[in-house]
């Protein structure tokens, strides 16, 4: 499991370490919404990767680690989620309006006039 | 347990709301209840400064859970002052918007109620993940700043910056998500327990995830490779936001002393201090490479984008160095530099919208009205934020320079003071003779209207706190010198924080 876990982050941030760089302005939204699900399952291996332990308190069974998920990371990534979704779509409406203002969806498209 | 740590959070997050409710019954309910936010938020910012001198550490834990499993306000002299010097900026800044600019921009003062509760938020936590929090939440409102009301060219500047800050930011979820597995807390005061006492063998890994965070830092702060993204967006900001967002650069340069001074401070064993080294040579680096943009700018925004810069990077030359006068010198010239770069900016504003068509381009000559008021207010500002004797900019970086320690380092680093001290002097005098004295006369009459008063008043009142802060010398200093040993004695900073128990709840073992 730690195997496929590391190498599905590996692969997601690559991915979108690319995407990020492309001139395009759809390709770059598109990596970092990729590097927004390598980051959330970063964290939440944070809390080690356990099988079949609830994070919430049971009874009859000792509140430590050992008998359960440690509910912090899950908390966090909950956090990291709503925050980059409310980011993804901040996002994809400045590049539309970059787009139709300036006519071109390249990261870096040239003004048609030089004015504010 | 005083409330007034979570107060500052909450008088502008719930204006911001107010406001948004009021949205429909027209600007005049708006700018009164923004005003009256902003007048309780400078009675909490004055009551804050004077709770925190009283020398322990104000802790506020949030649901009353102990700090170590809940997360914790703490307001000490370095939060409260930044929490001052927000609220003291922000003043200005909604004078000038109020001459016209929140008519064009929806939401204006929604927006710029939230940026005050995310960054004064930023500025009191004490929980590492509540920091990237309160980070996202003053940068989706500067988001929203930048963008309203703008079009074409701002709007391209706009999303290098959204992509630039949204990179940075999960660039901070790794460091987080690195560090919470090595260290089990985000906690800073545990965390800088556990960091003391950490095994040899997760130190590298402590120190790399810990050197991620330090790039989202100098990200945020425009330190040197990470700094190109900030002369253009600022340069096409809106004249009071852009002077709201000189104190954003500060954040970055705040959460670095607050987080590497509390981590790895004296009792942090073999990685005391490890960042310092780094941010001193590279602080170094870019404000001379910050002064050489300011000489080469080909128009007036781009040269004050560039002095903010080179203040980020004066500062972080004061605090790596980590002794208490030049961190203390630090946090005399933090708000200085804030104030004195944000009038620039304002004034930067008045004067491009009465040259016509040259704008703040340096390379052309244009008719000026008004030049005998506009250019009277930009010597003041100049000799402000270049540093020239008698005003706040000359007492911080005289300080400064006396503050670093004798060394091998003593040398070049007063070289390097004086030297791009002397070289923002030529930038600023070549562009004012530029646009001032080698102004072509007006033709016929005056063009474009006098400035209006709220315009004016702004100006003044950021060039007032520059006169204020040279004459209260004195008490200021004496505050940044206790805020500076403060800082500095993390020991103190986490026993007052583990001893603070919650109120109402009984601790569990």
């Amino acid at each position: 499991m730690e195997l496929a876990l590391a190498s599905a982050i590996g692969v997601l941030t690559a991915a979108g370490t690319y995407l990020l760089l492309r001139a395009r302005s759809f390709d770059v939204i598109l990596g970092l919404t990729l590097l927004s699900y390598a980051t959330n399952l970063l964290i939440f291996s944070a809390g080690r990767l356990v099988v079949g332990k609830p994070p919430v308190l049971q009874p009859g069974l000792d509140p430590t680690l050992a008998n359960h998920a440690d509910p912090l990371p899950q908390a966090l990534v909950l956090t990291a989620i709503v925050i980059a979704f409310a980011m993804t779509a901040v996002t994809i409406v400045v590049a539309v309006r970059a787009r139709a203002d300036n006519r071109d969806d390249h990261v870096d498209a040239p003004a048609p006039e030089d004015s504010p | 347990m005083s409330h007034l740590p979570v107060l500052a959070v909450l008088v502008p997050l719930v204006t911001g709301a107010l406001v948004l409710l009021a949205g429909r019954r027209g600007l005049a309910l708006q700018r009164l209840l923004s005003w009256l936010g902003l007048a309780a938020l400078l009675l909490v910012a004055g009551l804050l400064v004077v709770a925190a001198d009283q020398g322990p550490v104000l802790v506020y834990l949030l649901g009353d859970w102990p700090a170590r499993l809940g997360i914790a306000l703490m307001a000490d002299r370095l939060g409260a002052l930044m929490v001052m010097t927000t609220a003291l900026l922000a003043v200005p800044c909604l004078l000038y918007a109020g001459s016209g600019w929140d008519r064009r921009a929806l939401h204006f003062h929604a927006l710029f109620q939230l940026q005050l509760a995310g960054l004064n938020g930023a500025f009191l936590t004490g929980d590492l993940f509540n920091l990237f929090v309160f980070f996202e939440v003053l940068l989706i409102a500067s988001y929203g700043l930048l963008l309203s009301g703008g079009r074409g060219p701002r709007m391209r500047a706009g999303l290098h910056y959204v992509v630039f800050n949204i990179t940075a930011s999960t660039l901070f979820l790794i460091a987080l998500g690195l560090l919470y597995g090595l260290l089990g807390t985000l906690n800073m005061a545990e965390m800088a327990l556990r960091v003391a006492s950490a095994e040899p063998g997760d130190l590298p890994l402590i120190r790399a995830a810990s050197g991620i965070l330090l790039v989202v830092f100098c990200a945020k702060a425009a330190l040197l490779p990470l700094y190109l993204w900030l002369p253009e967006t600022y340069a096409r900001a809106p004249a009071a936001v852009a002077a709201m967002f000189t104190i954003m650069t500060k954040v970055g340069i705040y959460a670095v002393l607050r987080v590497y001074a509390l981590l790895f401070g004296e009792i942090a064993g073999p990685l005391a201090g490890w960042a310092w080294d780094w941010l001193l040579w590279t602080g170094a680096a870019s404000l001379a490479l910050a002064t050489l943009g300011a000489l080469a700018a080909a128009s007036l925004r781009a040269l004050a984008a560039y002095l903010v810069v080179a203040s980020a990077a004066t500062l972080f030359i004061a605090f790596a160095l980590a002794q208490p006068g030049t961190v203390a010198a630090g946090l005399y010239y933090l708000p200085h530099s804030t104030f004195a770069t944000a009038a620039l900016f304002l004034l930067i504003d008045l004067v491009r919208r009465r040259r016509g068509t040259a704008q703040d381009r340096l390379q052309r000559l244009a008719p000026l009205s008004q030049r005998a008021l506009l250019g009277a207010l930009f010597i003041v500002a100049a000799v402000l934020v270049s540093g020239l004797p008698p005003l706040s900019g000359f007492i911080g970086k005289f300080l400064l320079m006396a503050a670093v320690p004798e060394g091998a380092a003593t040398g070049w680093l007063w070289g390097l003071l004086l030297v791009t001290g002397l070289m923002v002097i030529v930038a600023l005098a070549r562009a004012g003779s530029q646009v001032f004295w080698r102004a072509e006369p007006v033709a016929g009459p005056a063009s474009a209207a006098p400035p209006h008063r709220l315009q004016l008043t702004a100006i003044g009142v950021l060039l007032a706190y520059g006169v204020a802060m040279t004459v209260f010398a004195d008490p200021m200093l004496r505050y940044a010198r206790a805020a500076a040993e403060q800082v500095l004695d993390p020991a103190a900073y986490i026993d007052q924080v583990r001893a603070t128990a919650p109120g109402l709840r009984a601790p569990s073992p």
